[in-house]
């Protein structure tokens, strides 16, 4: 009210001053930044490419042919790592949200699952993922079960779902431990049952909580698909290796590595934009 | 006259510290109860006792005449009768106002989500809250959420309202608009039993003033007899304390 009254605001010759040093402020740091990038940047390239080895390392690891020639055998493969990472994904999210749930519950009916997650989560957070793979995506076709199928896609991405559930269910126990007891007794004081306030006021505030921590398990399955290569599954890496093995160069790895990281920043960048998102839709209101 | 709620001899104890000793009381319909007494006397175990969020170890407390701490009782049709508003407001911060106001009528008295939002549009026009209605809990005052948590608690037109202390964590300046709708609630009807520091407010809504201490209630009346003529010593020295501190 009284600012209207009091005129237009024109700012005053201190306001102005301070503006133009916080402007100069940040000149200073964005030159100081770009210098001192541009040293650390040439002082690695110059180092790597005088060393007395890099004319080898470089036919062999960055060679251009055949990062061309390889590059569509490459990609195929990698079409079988989408699908495996996609599958995965949704299956991961669904089995470790009903292991968090159970080892959450205080229910005594439920008290044997309780123990069951426990254990789980136990052992399939200890077994290196390797052994898992190989324990399912050769043991178990070599039992020789009439009807079970003896796909080393199938099994190992199942080797993937079982270590990586055990992961992300310890992430969500932990956004659901991390809501307040107050909040539980609130919802129950309005008459809904445990149940209702799991689905209503618990979860949505542990998920909401977890996100990043929760994609970047979900960054690194992705990059862990390429591991079902051992079992011969022709993935991005595993033509990359059929490719080595004609060639001797290694180039083929690093496209495959170059296209692992390419696949894995639009769910980085994802995971950014959600968290800011949540950020500012909480504390600004009014605007959902 | 009907009786709502009867406080039968309830007795509590957290581990060997008996927290409510004997307590009874009787709320009539339409009546307002306020609970005074110093922090630690028991006021609040009393209203967690009553909405089953604490299990009494003796004695038994009657909802309309029915045993709600017999064995077997389901809690949660219980506290589908009972509203209960927290010192803390206890909002739900993922929910925006009108979200945090219906969640319980939709999901636990099973009323479509257009009615459950009308009432509670009007509800929120009617306590002067209609610009808060889509706003997140964070981005309200401290007198506003706790006027929100009460409009949640009334939403699902509850048989009784308990209030826990609704002012305590509240700037003095926003104590008084959480008071106004209080008293509208008890101009409207509402069956009530407050636990408050507020000794006007206690003075100007009470139908009846019970005094705890130490888990007793020593004195039960009107706040005339109870606030201006202490029969008991324990009442006595705690009201000189608070004219003491300037809060009587």
């Amino acid at each position: 009210m009284s600012e209207q009254s009091r005129g237009p605001y024109a700012p005053s010759d201190a306001r102005i001053a301070r503006e133009a040093a916080a402007r100069r402020a940040a000149r200073r740091s964005s030159m100081i930044a770009a210098v001192s990038t541009l040293i650390v940047g040439v002082v690695l390239v110059v180092g790597v490419t005088h060393t007395p080895g890099w004319d080898r390392v470089q036919a062999s690891f960055f060679s251009w042919d055949y990062a061309r020639q390889s590059f569509p055998d490459v990609v195929q493969g990698l079409w079988l790592n989408i699908r495996v990472m996609v599958v995965c994904e949704v299956l991961i999210l669904g089995i470790g949200l009903a292991v968090a749930l159970s080892r959450t519950t205080r229910s005594p009916l439920l008290f044997p699952l309780r123990i069951a997650a426990a254990a789980y989560t136990d052992v399939f957070r200890g077994l290196p993922l390797l052994l898992v793979i190989f324990l399912l995506g050769l043991g178990v076709p070599a039992l020789r079960i009439n009807g079970l199928t003896n796909s080393v896609v199938v099994w190992g991405a199942a080797a993937l779902v079982l270590t990586y559930s055990a992961y992300v269910a310890e992430v969500l126990r932990a956004g659901i431990e991390s809501v307040h007891p107050t909040q539980r007794m609130a919802a129950r004081a309005l008459g809904l049952t445990p149940a209702q306030t799991t689905r209503h006021v618990v979860l949505p505030q542990a998920v909401r909580r977890v996100i990043p921590p929760l994609l970047n398990d979900l960054v690194s399955l992705q990059k862990d698909s390429g591991l079902i290569s051992v079992l011969g599954a022709i993935d991005a890496i595993k033509a990359a290796a059929i490719d080595t093995a004609m060639s001797f160069n290694f180039t083929p790895y690093v496209v495959a590595g170059a296209l692992f990281v390419l696949l894995t920043i639009p769910l980085a960048r994802y995971t950014d934009w959600l968290s800011a998102r949540m950020a500012s839709r909480q504390q600004q209101g009014g605007v959902a | 006259m009907t009786v709502v709620l009867s406080a039968q001899q309830v007795r509590k104890t957290f581990g060997s510290e008996l927290v409510l000793d004997d307590v009874t009381l009787e709320v009539p319909e339409h009546s307002v109860t306020v609970l005074i007494g110093a922090s630690g006397s028991g006021k609040s175990t009393l209203l967690r006792c009553i909405n089953l969020l604490e299990p009494i170890d003796d004695g038994r407390i009657l909802l309309d005449d029915v045993d709600i701490t017999a064995v077997g009782t389901d809690p949660d049709a219980v506290r589908r009768r009972i509203g209960t508003v927290f010192q803390h407001f206890n909002l739900f911060p993922h929910l925006d106002v009108l979200d945090n106001i219906t969640l319980a009528p939709r999901v636990v008295h099973g009323v479509s989500k257009d009615e459950a939002e009308q009432r509670a549009i009007d509800l929120l026009a009617r306590f002067d809250l209609t610009a808060k209605t889509h706003a997140f809990p964070d981005r309200l005052s401290g007198g506003q959420q706790q006027r929100v948590a009460i409009i949640r608690a009334i939403a699902t037109e509850p048989r009784l309202l308990l209030l826990d202390e609704v002012t305590s964590a509240l700037d003095p300046v926003l104590v008084g608009e959480v008071l106004e709708l209080v008293a509208e609630l008890r101009h409207d009807g509402m069956t009530m039993v407050v636990a408050t520091h507020e000794m006007g407010f206690a003075r100007r809504v009470a139908d009846q003033v019970g005094f705890l201490s130490g888990g007793v209630l020593h004195e039960v009346g009107v706040p005339e007899q109870v606030i201006d003529a202490p029969r008991t010593p324990g009442l006595q020295a705690f009201l000189t304390a608070l004219r003491h501190a300037g809060r009587l």
